[in-house]
């Protein structure tokens, strides 16, 4: 099979708009958290989310007329937004401008999202009630189907390769990062735009989360400190919004042009639970296999695994039997393991979180940094294992593994490395 | 230009992203503003919206140019 690397980065995240804003205000240990004031929240249980910062584009800030014309902005929900922002920042960073036919038909995109555009179905459901079919848009349907974000973005850049979507809830952006490598492996592209996009910070949604006891509910007057993977005062998952789409190059293509290639997709794993609709396995037994087909697929000892970016959600079932998992495929390597979950700082991204997981993950490689998981004052378990509390570290790392698990028991993990 | 050729106008220049210089009588939606088949269906519900009348959807058919809706709503609007 063909070799796949990254090439290009781009995110929009609530820490900022951009792989720079993001990544270090992450490194430095800050929080995305704070009240929502966008809609009533007296009445929800949980009144705190991660959301992007907006503004006229400096500073990190996110402006969203940068990246959509505000008419096309109009027509569809914000996942399809911040997917043109992070897809336009990662075709750029990775100078990759498919001009001829020939290139354009060599370039796809895989680009996912949990639940899409779920705030405007919520809002045209409203209009359809209240003032009948007559006033639904045009663009309703349209603007809100989850391939419309791969659609978009092909439409914007020329893309005629591949147009693929991934729909597996918070395992979205892993899932489409794998599946994109593996079109290029077997020859269907040579260049995929690959990952996910989701803006669920909406009152259906968050009542929705809130009503699978899936969201943080005692943190409502310190957003800041709710998502706490690990901590044993954990009581729940940060919804977060937000876009990270790589550009994932055929090796050879990719030195051809001399492109900048950040790390090599080594590795992909899929597995199901078949346990329960919302709860991880008990025995953590799904994450495991899908970590162990990762590592068979990469084809290297799990001791040459130095980080790992967490699926850590800041449950109180998740995390532990994630980090159950971990030790059991390390072994005796656990004491030279450092496991982060970034959802500390930006919250869970749905389906969008594996994707921009996978960027931090090959940002440790590029700059040998770890990220640290803020809020770990005092951890639920003992553990062999670094889990990097509240402070990012220097560490050299050649290969890191990224964990995604979703409801419906569908588990996702990428293993990345260095190319030297 | 008349009151409701200011509210079109109006209408027009926010739907489809267009400078108010081109919105002018003779301007097609679709030929000469950019706007596709799904636009003219939301421009005509915008009208109906901004203008509070119903336009049957053999009426919307025939209101391909700025000065068609002027017209149609002239005539129609309450």
């Amino acid at each position: 099979m063909r070799r796949v690397v990254v090439t290009g980065l781009g995110m929009v995240t609530p820490l900022g708009s951009g792989v720079d804003a993001t990544w270090s205000r992450l490194v430095e240990g800050q929080s995305g958290a704070g009240k929502i004031t966008d809609f009533q929240v007296d009445d929800l249980a949980c009144q705190i989310a991660c959301q992007i910062p907006r503004g006229d584009g400096t500073d990190g800030t996110f402006n969203a007329d940068e990246w959509m014309e505000p008419k096309e902005q109009r027509k569809v929900d914000p996942f399809i937004v911040y997917a043109m922002a992070a897809s336009s920042q990662a075709l750029r960073d990775s100078g990759w401008e498919p001009k001829t036919y020939e290139e354009q038909c060599a370039t796809g995109v895989l680009i996912g999202s949990g639940i899409g555009g779920i705030g405007g179905i919520y809002e045209a459901s409203a209009t359809l009630i209240e003032r009948g079919p007559r006033r639904i848009s045009p663009f309703f349907i349209p603007g809100r189907l989850i391939n419309l974000a791969g659609g978009y973005v092909s439409i914007e850049h020329g893309l005629k390769g591949p147009n693929h979507a991934v729909v597996t809830a918070c395992s979205t952006g892993s899932h489409a990062i794998g599946d994109a490598a593996r079109l290029i492996a077997l020859g269907d592209a040579d260049v995929m735009v690959a990952g996910g996009t989701e803006s669920p910070v909406n009152r259906l949604s968050i009542a929705g989360f809130a009503a699978c006891r899936a969201l943080s509910t005692g943190y409502n007057d310190t957003p800041e400190k709710a998502s706490r993977p690990y901590d044993k005062d954990r009581d729940g998952f940060v919804m977060g919004e937000g876009a990270g789409i790589v550009v994932l190059e055929e090796y050879e293509h990719a030195k051809a042009r001399g492109a900048k290639i950040y790390a090599e997709v080594i590795g992909y794993g899929l597995s199901g639970d078949a346990y329960h609709i919302t709860s991880p396995s008990e025995d953590g037994d799904g994450a495991y296999r899908c970590m162990a087909a990762a590592l068979k697929r990469a084809a290297i000892d799990v001791s040459e695994i130095d980080y790992v970016n967490a699926h850590g959600t800041s449950t109180p079932l998740g995390d532990e039997l994630e980090l159950k998992a971990v030790e059991r495929i390390v072994g005796n390597a656990a004491g030279k393991l450092s496991m982060s979950s970034t959802k500390s700082a930006i919250g869970h991204l749905l389906g969008a979180a594996g994707a921009v997981e996978a960027i931090f993950s090959i940002l440790a490689i590029r700059d040998g940094i770890v990220p640290p998981t803020i809020n770990l004052d005092n951890p639920s378990v003992e553990t062999a294992i670094d889990l990097v509390p509240k402070q990012a570290k220097r560490k050299e790392i050649n290969v890191a593994l990224s964990n995604s698990f979703g409801f419906g028991g569908t588990n996702a993990s990428l293993i990345l490395r260095r190319v030297s | 230009m008349s009151d409701v050729a200011d509210r079109v106008k109006k209408i027009v220049v926010e739907h489809l992203g267009v400078e108010a210089d081109k919105v002018v009588e003779n301007a097609n939606f679709i030929d000469d503003l950019g706007a596709d088949s799904l636009d003219t269906v939301e421009l005509v519900m915008a009208f109906e919206e901004e203008f509070n009348v119903e336009i049957p959807d053999d009426a919307a058919e025939t209101i391909v140019t700025v000065g068609d809706a002027v017209r149609f709503l002239e005539k129609n609007a309450a």
